[in-house]
């Protein structure tokens, strides 16, 4: 266990349009181990969006600093794999070239591309089989619903096999049994691959489903303040869900954000 | 019941059949009752030739003259195809440029708009004391008015990339220019075909418009003639081989757009995605 954490944030703080601007986040501190899956919870507008971006480098922080993978991290870093409440799949492109979009541009890959597309293809169509997407390679993104969309925006995230995925509300503009499947899909995906993930969501459900450890943010500026570990052995099941030590960890969830929501601001 | 419901469908896919027939001829109809129409008017309210002719007398017209009106659409054509092929690569570039780089949109953007305010009618005796009587002045006005609406259309194509789009390929490491190569520029495609429908047309308007003031050659200058020995049908035969042409490259422009970018009209009434 003396093993340096794969990401490390380290009282970050970040204020945007100057120094009159909104503070979204303040001593914000989280740790998360190799291959661990960790959800951020929080009230709506807390600055969960904006931790997933600074950690992926594509902004910087105002203060403080991240480490991944013990580098610091001064701009985007490409062992991430990033997945967005919309799929923001490319309209012209069929899924399997939406697919293969990051091997275009990751500079490992790109140069072995076209060398190597039949291995690359092949690849992809592994992916699209195991989120249950086996034979729509050829499909456009607009002949398909928006599970599947974002199930193919779940294989983009993937295809580099990064060791970082983010993932900032990917489920949450679907409707229930499409979001509990992909839960699924997304729990035999870490469990085969065991990238270390963050998952940012608002669905205390989700968060204790598929997370070993849901961490708590206060409303903004935003900076963690309760964490909570979940035992449940894998592979959860759906059914897990409804069963009353499952739901006591959510209440207990519900009742943190609650306090953070309404609760007197807490000093830094 | 299964006979009855083969029944229907047969009628239904009849129906909607005979509806694509009559789409597919509507604007030839509409265009033969226009005519009908204004050749009744003519022959019914007795307008005189010199204020209106009938499409009879403007047909005559241009069977009479049918060699130098070739001739000179010809040349209309040649200088307007000119001008816009100018614009299309000038527009694309600069739209890009535009598009991708707010210090260029700061720096650029009002000139432009100062710039394609003027009137092109007044540039065009500036181009003449420049490049002298020819054809260059028409092909320059034709540039000079066609490549606005590509600059603006290309340039809030690219602008308007989602930032979320931008940021999947950013946090990969996506250099701007990867971001401008993969999703800026196919995602500015439709609204680049939809500014080439604009500008091919007024390029028409920009070389007429040359012809017209510094009368060298081309359509502009037969109908100036025409008018100036009050050969008003001719002139009439003039501006409607000038809409044929415009109708003409409209066309192309928008197959063209139909074959590249169907990505972007999927959903429209008689067009299969895919392909």
């Amino acid at each position: 266990m003396a093993r340096r954490p794969f990401v490390e944030i380290d009282r970050v703080a970040m204020r945007y349009g100057g120094a009159e601007g909104t503070l979204a986040l303040q001593g914000c501190s989280l740790d998360v181990a190799e291959g661990e899956f960790v959800a951020v919870v929080g009230p709506s507008g807390c600055g969960k969006s904006t931790l997933m971006r600074l950690v992926s480098g594509l902004w910087p922080a105002s203060q403080g600093g991240v480490v991944v993978a013990g580098e610091e991290v001064n701009g985007p870093i490409p062992l991430v794999g990033m997945a967005f409440q919309n799929p923001t799949l490319l309209p012209w492109r069929n899924i399997l070239d939406n697919v293969m979009l990051p091997l275009e541009v990751v500079p490992a890959h790109r140069k072995r591309l076209s060398a190597e597309r039949k291995q690359y293809e092949a690849k992809a169509e592994a992916l699209l089989k195991l989120v249950g997407l086996e034979g729509f390679g050829q499909k456009q993104p607009h002949q398909l619903s928006g599970g599947m969309q974002q199930r193919t925006s779940m294989c983009r995230a993937l295809i580099h096999e990064p060791p970082l995925l983010m993932l900032d509300e990917p489920f949450s503009a679907l409707d229930v049994f499409t979001r509990e499947d992909l839960w699924a899909v997304l729990q035999d995906v870490w469990l085969a691959r065991k990238p270390t993930v963050i998952l940012v969501t608002h669905d205390l459900r989700e968060a204790v489903y598929l997370a070993d450890r849901v961490l708590v943010m206060s409303a903004r500026p935003g900076r963690i303040i309760a964490e909570r570990h979940i035992d449940i052995p894998r592979p959860r099941r759906i059914e897990t869900t409804y069963d009353g030590a499952f739901n006591a960890v959510v209440a207990e969830l519900r009742g943190l954000i609650h306090q953070a929501r309404t609760g007197e601001t807490v000093d830094a | 019941m299964p006979e009855i419901e083969a029944d229907r469908a047969a009628v239904l896919i009849a129906r909607a059949r005979r509806r694509q027939t009559l789409q597919r001829w509507l604007p030839w109809i509409v265009i033969g009752a226009a005519f009908l129409v204004w050749e009744l008017a003519v022959v019914v309210f007795g307008v005189s030739p010199f204020i209106l002719p009938a499409p009879t007398a403007v047909l005559q017209a241009a069977v009479k003259w049918w060699k130098p009106l070739m001739q000179d659409s010809l040349v209309t054509l040649g200088t307007t195809l000119i001008g816009f092929g100018m614009a299309i690569v000038f527009g694309l570039a600069l739209g890009v440029a535009i598009g991708s780089s707010s210090m260029v949109y700061r720096g650029l953007y009002p000139l432009l708009i100062a710039f394609n305010s003027i009137p092109k009618v007044a540039v065009v005796p500036v181009l003449i004391v420049w490049f002298g009587i020819g054809m260059w002045p028409a092909v320059i006005t034709a540039f000079l008015i066609s490549f606005f609406p590509i600059v603006v259309n290309v340039a809030t194509g690219i602008a308007t990339v989602e930032p979320e789009l931008r940021d999947v390929l950013r946090a990969l490491g996506a250099r701007p220019l990867d971001i401008i190569r993969k999703v800026g520029i196919p995602r500015a495609m439709p609204y680049f075909f939809a500014s080439l429908k604009i500008a091919i047309t007024v390029a028409f308007v920009g070389s007429i418009i040359a012809e017209s003031v510094a009368p060298n050659a081309g359509i502009g200058r037969l109908m100036m003639v025409a008018s100036s020995r009050f050969d008003v049908p001719l002139v009439f035969a003039g501006l409607i081989v000038t809409g044929i042409m415009g109708v003409a490259l409209y066309w192309i422009a928008e197959w063209i757009e139909r074959r590249t970018t169907g990505w972007a009209t999927r959903g429209q009434e008689g067009f299969q995605p895919g392909g």
